[in-house]
């Protein structure tokens, strides 16, 4: 496909403050214009999706004192999908004392995601960082200590400081949990209203301002109307596009979807994270994949059979016929190298034969050596849950074999477009966490992602949403606008348009189809032949799908498969977005390999003259190739070099 | 890996339906054959359901998400255990390699006053957010609190409270007790910010207005037999019930009002 419409590319301006980027933040903050006290009580905010970065907004929202009210399509706002998040959340606190500083955060990030990211966002981002810490061991946040009773640390990938806070492997339950409780809090003040089990369906928009939002309650069938000054998104992202994730079945990309199609910008779309430590895929029967945390990477050594095809069991295999690969190519970072090179290394391996287990996709971690240098004990009390896990998935104890690992779809770093208060182009439209595309640039370092969501939750909406409470007016909005009647009814037709097809395929079978198509073509090797074929093929996959998807059961009472198939239908949409995506950003970075596009060394070779940008997609109707939009990427502060973590 | 078995089992299912809220409901057999001992408890579900929808038009409901038993949404009671047979662990990593090909499998859901059946093996357990919001906190807003390490937490204290804090709020103790009481659940959480300096300036009113909002809401009382914590796919320990009471009496002798 080509671009047929370029008179009509906007150049997007993300409003970032001037002077050196140390300031910004700091002078945006006294800039911004603010609501007296008295006043928040008159404004309210909806917030869709209560993870790290949903939670953490509404309780800090109504701890200022607006209306908050709050949809999660769990049973329970403490379930949202951060809370699998294992190994920990990044700060510069230097506690370690080994170098570390917000200068070297902000670096680390900016230089990790591939130089596609804002540079004042990143800033930010490592400024606020300290202070998530601090907030989270004010609310009781069990973070691991020292015997002195001081905090304690670890390293993960992409970074050579240890900066790294943890709750055992568990570090994102027990942050959510901590929102979560805040929230609560604000639950019992009587600041939030909390709805679960409900589904953004649609986004209300009103005079050109986002007011409200029409919601799927999942138990009765019916739809909700709910009005507001300002919508926030924190909906997380879209890798279950790929069926096989490490995602939570019901982590979906509608909500972001829905509101790109009533106008907001997509960004960035291809970025996919693929993680390289994940429970290789077993059999047919699959529905999800599971993640072991990088931290494993700590004491793991990652190594395949020098010889090719070798189906020795691995004890077998002596020192000398095993290459550590990572440790062999990139000396400086070794096992600790960024996600995406890690997982292209070992799709790397297995291309050329060395791959293990009965697929051949898979490679070692290995533990034998920290087992011998640290004791079983400590392994144990580092990484007890994870090694439960792997034995539980898989039937082996990985404190006597290596554990087998394989790349998989984690985490998607393209996500709606905001400027830096994080406002979409659809004013009073927030999107805070995984659900925006911003922080990340091309790859997301490990850590980074709890980071991000409760810097947006808890430093940065609570000021920029009151500047932009104070700067625009507000008339009041009722749910029998036309609009919203509107989307009530659009909504609910789509639904029921989904019953009436009763063909002869599952919703799964569908999505299942839609991953392999994707996990082929647009993961982690991608080319332009394979992306045309990709289009192609979607688009045959969603014609069949609205003529014979077979969605059992009524629109009335609790209908899982009808949730899945409004969830599949946009997947269908958005996979066609992502490969279009991957197909005009011709350069490779991060975790967007472009095969036309490499060093000789096989490293994502970038293309700053190009593409040193972001593309932001907008939508133009079915059937039409949607705009890409530009905003241009400056680096003032760190110099753009090819990455190297040799 | 330990997978990639070949071997296929052949199941017999007897699992809980009922429609919605309002139905009676009642027990319905099914067979269930080409199941792999590698599937996840929820992927033979899901093979299941798959069937049901070509056949039938019907699927059964239930409770899932992260699938890596950490969100604490699926609950099921499998041949009258909460998660299944295996000791600490969820269903969705409760494995079919731990049946046997012929058995049979009964399936129902958790059952407890306060946990009312929304639809088959769903249920709604709102009631453990109610508990939760009326003292499961600290009471600090976001904002500029001291540095991190100005408190210090000895390792033990903080061990003890990260095994509480690991309580994933699925329910089982609920489902596995013959009073249905809440108790593990509740006193994990005071136990967590009780054991933390951060937490103790509230304990005693916490306790008071957390085991007051349980009462209210219909769950039962605790008669010591430990099906809680047999069933707690997180180990949570009863200790926790008895730091609980401790908290409890504090606050009852400390009562102003």
């Amino acid at each position: 496909m080509t671009q047929d419409n370029t008179t009509k590319i906007k150049k997007l301006d993300g409003k970032v403050p001037a002077g050196p980027v140390q300031d910004r933040w700091k002078t945006h903050k006294f800039n911004m214009k603010l609501v007296n006290p008295a006043n928040k009580r008159k404004y309210s905010v909806i917030v869709v999706g209560t993870g790290l970065a949903g939670a953490s907004a509404a309780a800090s929202m109504a701890e200022l004192g607006y209306n908050v009210t709050t949809f999660c399509i769990q049973d329970s706002p403490r379930r949202a999908h951060s809370i699998a998040a294992q190994g920990g959340i990044n700060a510069a606190k230097n506690y370690p004392n080994d170098g570390d500083s917000v200068y070297r955060l902000f670096y680390d990030t900016v230089k990790g995601g591939d130089y596609r990211a804002r540079e004042s966002n990143v800033y930010r981002l490592a400024e606020v960082a300290n202070n998530i810490i601090d907030q989270c061991v004010a609310q009781g946040v069990p973070f691991a200590r020292e015997y002195g009773g001081t905090l304690s640390n670890r390293s993960f990938g992409g970074a050579q400081v240890s900066r790294t806070f943890y709750a055992r492997g568990q570090t994102g339950q027990q942050l959510l949990l901590g929102a979560y409780s805040a929230m609560m809090k604000e639950v019992n003040n009587g600041k939030i209203k909390s709805y679960t089990r409900r589904e953004m369906v649609e986004l209300v928009i009103v005079e050109g301002k986002a007011r409200g939002v029409i919601v799927r309650n999942v138990v009765t069938g019916e739809f909700e109307k709910y009005t507001a000054d300002a919508v926030i998104l924190a909906t997380g992202g879209y890798g279950n596009v790929y069926f096989l994730s490490t995602n939570a079945k019901a982590s979906n990309g509608s909500a972001a979807f829905r509101a790109y199609k009533k106008g907001a910008y997509f960004a960035n779309p291809c970025y996919t994270q693929i993680h390289p430590t994940c429970i290789p895929v077993s059999g047919d029967h699959q529905s999800k994949l599971t993640l072991m945390s990088e931290s494993l990477r700590n004491d793991g050594r990652v190594w395949v059979p020098k010889m090719k095809g070798d189906k020795r069991s691995p004890d077998l295999i002596p020192e000398n016929e095993r290459d550590y690969y990572l440790e062999r190519i990139y000396p400086s970072f070794g096992n600790l190298v960024p996600r995406d090179v890690a997982s292209r290394n070992a799709k790397l391996q297995c291309d050329a034969g060395h791959g293990v287990s009965a697929t051949g996709k898979a490679v070692y971690l290995d533990f034998a050596d920290a087992i011998k240098r640290k004791g079983e004990d400590k392994i144990r009390a580092e990484y007890g849950n994870l090694f439960e896990m792997y034995q539980r998935i898989t039937d082996q104890n990985p404190y006597k074999v290596p554990m087998m690992i394989y790349p998989a779809i984690h985490y998607t770093m393209g996500g709606l477009w905001v400027d830096y208060n994080l406002m979409s182009n659809i004013p009073g439209l927030f999107v805070l966490g995984e659900a925006n595309f911003s922080d990340h640039g091309a790859n997301r370092l490990g850590a980074s992602a709890l980071m991000q969501g409760l810097a947006d939750g808890y430093y940065v909406i609570p000021y920029t949403i009151g500047n932009y409470f104070a700067s625009e007016k507000f008339g009041k909005v009722e749910t029998t606008h036309p609009e919203f009647e509107k989307a009530f009814s659009d909504s609910k037709s789509k639904y029921e348009k989904l019953l009436a097809i009763n063909g002869t395929k599952t919703v799964d079978e569908f999505h299942r189809a839609l991953g392999l198509i994707m996990w082929e073509n647009v993961g982690m090797g991608r080319n332009e032949a394979g992306l045309k074929k990709a289009i192609a093929e979607i688009q045959a996959l969603r014609a069949d799908f609205w003529k014979n998807v077979k969605v059992s059961g009524s629109n009335v009472d609790i209908n899982t498969e009808l949730e899945k198939a409004g969830r599949v239908a946009d997947f269908l949409e958005l996979g066609e977005l992502m490969a279009l995506d991957a197909l005009e950003r011709k350069e490779s970075c991060g975790g967007h390999f472009r095969e036309e596009s490499q060093t000789p060394e096989n490293e994502a070779m970038r293309d700053d003259a190009n593409f040193c940008h972001v593309a932001a997609w907008e939508y133009l109707g079915d059937g039409v190739v949607p705009t890409r939009h530009i905003e241009e990427l400056t680096f003032e502060t760190v110099k753009l070099t090819q990455r190297s973590y040799k | 890996m330990g997978g990639n078995s070949t071997e296929k089992m052949s199941l017999k299912l007897k699992v809980w339906r009922q429609k919605n809220a309002k139905d009676k409901g009642a027990m319905v057999d099914y067979d269930l054959d080409g199941v792999s001992p590698d599937m996840s408890f929820l992927e033979m579900m899901d093979t299941l359901n798959t069937k049901l929808v070509k056949e039938k038009g019907d699927c059964i409901a239930f409770d899932h998400d992260c699938r890596e038993g950490i969100c604490g949404m699926c609950s099921m009671m499998i041949n009258g255990q909460a998660h299944g047979p295996e000791a600490e662990t969820t269903t969705c990593q409760l494995h079919m390699r731990k049946f046997k090909s012929g058995d049979t499998i009964v399936v129902e859901p958790w059952r407890a006053k306060a946990f009312p059946v929304l639809k088959d093996l769903m249920v709604d357990r709102g009631a453990l957010d109610d508990i939760m919001a009326a003292g499961g906190f600290v009471n600090v807003n976001t904002g500029n609190p001291q540095d991190a390490n100005s408190i210090l937490i000895g390792q033990e204290n903080a061990e003890l409270a990260m095994d509480a804090a690991a309580c994933i709020g699925c329910g089982a103790c609920v489902a596995s007790c013959k009073n249905a009481s809440a108790m593990l659940f509740v006193s994990a959480k005071i136990s967590q910010l009780a054991l933390l300096p951060q937490g103790e300036v509230e304990s005693e009113a916490r306790t008071q207005a957390m085991v007051a909002k349980m009462d209210e809401l219909g769950f039962g009382n605790c008669t010591n037999e430990a099906e809680c914590e047999a069933q707690c796919p997180k180990g949570i320990k009863i200790e926790n019930i008895a730091r609980m009471n401790r908290e409890w009496v504090k606050g009852a002798f400390a009562a102003r009002k």
